[in-house]
């Protein structure tokens, strides 16, 4: 199966582990992610303003882009997929938006929400399904104790988003049982960990990064695995005593692509 | 020709604000028919009721149109007005130009322009109107309340005091509904039980009542004064009439792990069960589904210890049919589910319970005997967290909650605090609120001695997170009025739930073609003026199946219900609508469509012998209206495909001559 592909700028830079891992899984597991040619930034974060659409262009364009491939879009980064789930929806729901948009990038066709969007994560569990994953694994995670981190961008708000109930989430446990390894399920798992606050005021974001690694450790998890590099970020500079990686990582030493240092 | 007076109302300035009635008035003088035409500032007083009467006199008026408020609020008026002049009442016409007119317009250029149309149509359908009498029918004397909680039982009671008989069906297996699991009540701290139970001793001792508990109302024919119901006396497998309620089986029977529903599961009890003490009937029932011989064929114990032989194993659900008059919905409500409220972590923990839960957990014939214990551990609770509004209030979150107040929590959260406090004087309490609000009698004066005497720690904003860690719950919250985010280490978190109308309310409203609103709560008649009936004649509406209500509240529309139902039951004959179908027998083809699509079963066909011009009989099949059945919706006149079908009052023609005078 091919999928178009949004990889995000810090996928590029700071998260490239987020990036490669998922693509060499997605071999492993028979996805061809086809990467869009010459994306843009997906705007970051998704402003609710109504008479905001400049903000939407960049990632309709993406959207624009799978729907002429004839594709599902697929993004692994939790703030990109936020962003572009929600503009696609707002797309397909808000005739003003549409109006707006489609009169300044003036497309053949007016752009309407038709792209199909995924995560990363929704189309291991939806289209992949976790018994295939279980079968490809070569190195399972035996005995390993894995706390899911899904912050609070992945999962909400649930009414575009519709990928898991955000207050008790199982995407990720249940993709770490397919790996072989243990979940561990601590109350603190769809918390925020601060987010761009650390820029303003990093001490807030200390605290709120710290109440979620220390209920990890608490629970005695081994590793904690995330898809978002901003939480990664936070959860690692505030002195987490658990190791952070993404999830993608994790997925890469089960499916035995991820190199031997 | 008709004589047709037009009287323009001004309604203050409700219609006189966008409308010119003058001009209407001046302007709807020259239609054909009309020989008077004025207005005046209420048409509804008794001013301007006399002015129509002395109009009716003065000029000889043959037909009346008033152009003033919707048909539903004066249209009763008015006919009793043209009436008293000697009128016949379906001579009057109403055009409403104000809900439909001036209360739409800002334009006073167009508003009158409308109301000028709606007036002109209103007389062009009066011009074709024929005098119509209405036909009376009997009045079953016997109300059937459905529902036996508060709500049911003051109304049936109140019912019954006044000398006629009534029938209580509850669903489960004894009345008393929620008021019976609540442990004391606000603002006063009675014990619930202690004013219920004997109420439902009266109930069940009342010459003129009878319950049908473990039963459901599962079809409802007819119409106001003459309604036939199905209940279906669900079988309990104990003979009703002979058990003692002795409670021996309960002792003996085995299967000991049944979920508690009295006690929201927070006990077992036996599979052969009386849900309390105080059960009104106090009669035992199985639960089949848990039963070890109703399942396996094996046990019996049951039987074998029961002294008076009341067990029946084999016994059927039983279908009765009985006549009513009146029918009051008294189905009361339910606290929704907190399954899609996980942030609260209720799935998650034991400790984290909601507040009916609490009531039980707090009350002396509860799971723990009225001592405050944790339900995880057994141990003494020092912090409590409670939450208000939790789902209610939800317009953010409509998916999982609900956008309405629920009302009844802030108040029991109070009393509930106090409680606690008084109780335990060693405890911590914390309330999370979005707006404490305590109307109602020497209710804010309660909500305050929480606060000052008791000390609890009332707190504006919402928790956001409960995160059970170890044996505590983290709750993490905001304080909106110090701008700080708190972090609790709590014992136990109780919600306040929203509460909905409960589940069997919809499909009863089916087969009542009683209206409800978005949220399945009973639609009321008018809100303000008719509050306990529904706009389906002979439906009444007690308690929270209409609105989330409290106990006061409840009983005293429980009590009115019961006045409107006590004053049509003492009618003996009512009179009924004459704007009904009627067939033309000449006209009609024998199809059926009339009869199919009618939904109250007012059309039947016979076969009746015609005389044709060559002077043969020949017998053709017919339909015939039974007007005391037909409530003139008009579905009939609609699927009619030769024109046989009209309705009296809303005959084709007249409505066409006001389409027409509409587009003229």
């Amino acid at each position: 199966m091919k999928v178009s592909y949004f990889p995000g700028c810090t996928l590029k830079t700071h998260a490239k582990d987020l990036d490669t891992y998922a693509r060499k899984c997605a071999e492993i597991l028979g996805i061809t992610l086809e990467e869009i040619e010459e994306w843009q930034c997906c705007g970051g974060a998704f402003t609710t303003a109504k008479n905001e659409s400049a903000t939407k262009l960049s990632s309709v364009r993406a959207l624009k882009a799978a729907k002429d491939k004839g594709q599902a879009l697929v993004t692994v980064c939790s703030a990109c997929h936020n962003v572009i789930k929600q503009t696609n929806y707002t797309m397909a729901t808000d005739a003003e938006v549409r109006m707006k948009v489609n009169n300044y990038m003036a497309p053949e066709e007016p752009y309407a929400g038709e792209t199909q969007v995924y995560h990363y994560l929704e189309l291991i569990r939806d289209v992949v399904g976790f018994d295939k994953v279980r079968e490809k694994v070569v190195n399972p995670l035996k005995g390993q104790k894995i706390g899911a981190y899904y912050g609070c961008l992945l999962l909400r708000p649930n009414s575009v988003m519709k990928m898991d109930d955000p207050e008790n989430p199982q995407i990720i446990e249940d993709l770490i049982r397919a790996l072989g390894a243990t979940p561990v399920v601590y109350p603190y798992r769809n918390e925020c960990c601060g987010g761009y606050t650390v820029i303003e005021d990093p001490e807030f974001a200390g605290r709120k990064s710290k109440i979620i690694t220390e209920s990890a450790k608490g629970h005695g998890v081994d590793r904690l695995v995330t898809a978002c590099p901003l939480c990664k970020y936070n959860l690692v500079k505030n002195g987490s005593e658990v190791p952070v990686v993404y999830f993608t990582e994790l997925m890469a030493e089960a499916l035995g692509v991820k190199e031997m240092a | 020709m008709q004589r047709i007076g037009v009287f323009v109302c001004w309604c203050g300035t409700n219609i006189a604000g966008t409308v010119d009635v003058k001009r209407v008035a001046e302007a709807l003088k020259n239609e054909p028919g009309v020989v008077y035409s004025d207005n005046y500032q209420y048409m509804c007083s008794q001013a301007g009721q006399d002015m129509i009467k002395n109009a009716i006199h003065e000029y000889k008026l043959t037909g009346v149109v008033v152009c003033s408020c919707s048909p539903r609020m004066h249209e009763t008026t008015f006919r009793k007005t043209a009436a008293a002049a000697g009128l016949n009442p379906y001579m009057v016409e109403i055009a409403n130009i104000r809900e439909q007119c001036s209360w739409v317009h800002k334009d006073m250029e167009a508003g009158t322009e409308k109301a000028i149309i709606l007036g002109r149509a209103a007389i062009a359908k009066l011009n074709l109107n024929t005098p119509l009498t209405a036909g009376e029918t009997p009045v079953t004397k016997r109300a059937l309340v459905i529902g036996g909680g508060i709500a049911g039982i003051q109304t049936a009671l109140d019912i019954a005091d006044a000398g006629f008989k009534v029938d209580i069906v509850e669903k489960k297996p004894t009345i008393g509904g929620k008021m019976a699991q609540l442990d004391k009540t606000f603002p006063t701290l009675d014990c619930a039980a202690c004013i219920l139970t004997p109420k439902m001793v009266d109930v069940g001792q009342h010459e003129n009542i009878r319950i049908f508990s473990y039963s459901e109302v599962t079809d409802v024919k007819g119409f106001v004064g003459n309604f036939d119901v199905t209940i279906k006396r669900k079988a309990r497998f104990v003979k009703e009439d002979v058990c003692t309620g002795c409670g021996l089986c309960m002792e003996k029977c085995p299967m000991k792990k049944v979920p508690n529903e009295f006690n929201l599961g927070l006990d077992n009890r036996t599979a052969i069960y009386i849900p309390f003490a105080q059960a009104v009937p106090k009669v035992a029932t199985i639960d089949p589904n848990y039963c070890i011989m109703k399942k396996t064929g094996k046990c019996g114990l049951c039987s074998t210890v029961c002294t008076v032989g009341a067990i029946d194993y084999n016994q059927q659900d039983e279908i009765i049919e009985e006549k009513y008059g009146a029918i009051v919905v008294a189905t009361g409500f339910n606290p929704i589910s907190m399954d899609k409220f996980d942030e609260y972590a209720y799935s998650q923990s034991k400790d984290v319970v909601t507040s009916l839960e609490f009531e039980r957990l707090m009350n002396a014939a509860g799971p723990t005997q009225g001592t405050l214990l944790r339900p995880s551990d057994g141990k003494h609770p020092h912090t409590l967290v409670f939450v208000q509004c939790v789902g209610s209030r939800c317009e953010a979150c409509a998916e999982k909650g609900k956008e309405y107040c629920s009302k009844i929590c802030c108040m029991y959260t109070a009393k509930h605090a106090m409680l606690v406090r008084d109780k335990y004087p060693d405890t911590e309490v914390y309330v999370f609120y979005i707006d404490v609000r305590t109307p109602g009698k020497n209710f804010d004066e309660f909500y305050r001695r929480a606060v000052e005497e008791y000390g609890v720690h009332y707190i504006k904003g919402m928790v956001g997170k409960v995160a059970p860690e170890g044996d505590k719950l983290m709750v993490q919250a905001s304080d909106l009025l110090d701008n700080k985010q708190l972090h609790i280490a709590a014992d136990m978190v109780i919600l306040a739930a929203a509460i909905e109308p409960d589940e069997s309310a919809r499909s009863l409203a089916t087969m009542l073609t009683a209206s409800m609103d978005t949220n399945d709560f009973f639609t009321e008649a008018h809100p303000k003026l008719r509050p306990v009936e529904s706009p389906t004649a002979g439906i009444y509406l007690s308690g929270a199946c209409q609105g989330p209500k409290d106990i006061p509240d409840t009983v005293a529309q429980a009590g009115a219900a019961a006045s409107k139902v006590i004053g049509l039951l003492v009618k003996d004959k009512l009179t009924g609508n004459p704007c009904v179908a009627e067939s033309n027998e000449l006209m009609c083809n024998g199809c059926s469509a009339c009869e199919k699509v009618c939904p109250y079963g007012a059309i039947t066909y016979v076969d009746k012998e015609f005389r044709m011009p060559d002077r043969t009989t020949r017998v053709r099949r017919v339909a015939q209206v039974n007007p005391a059945v037909c409530q003139g919706c008009g579905a009939c006149t609609v699927a009619c495909p030769s024109g046989a079908m009209d309705l009296k009052g809303f005959a084709t023609s007249q409505i066409m001559a006001e389409v027409d005078a509409i587009c003229k």
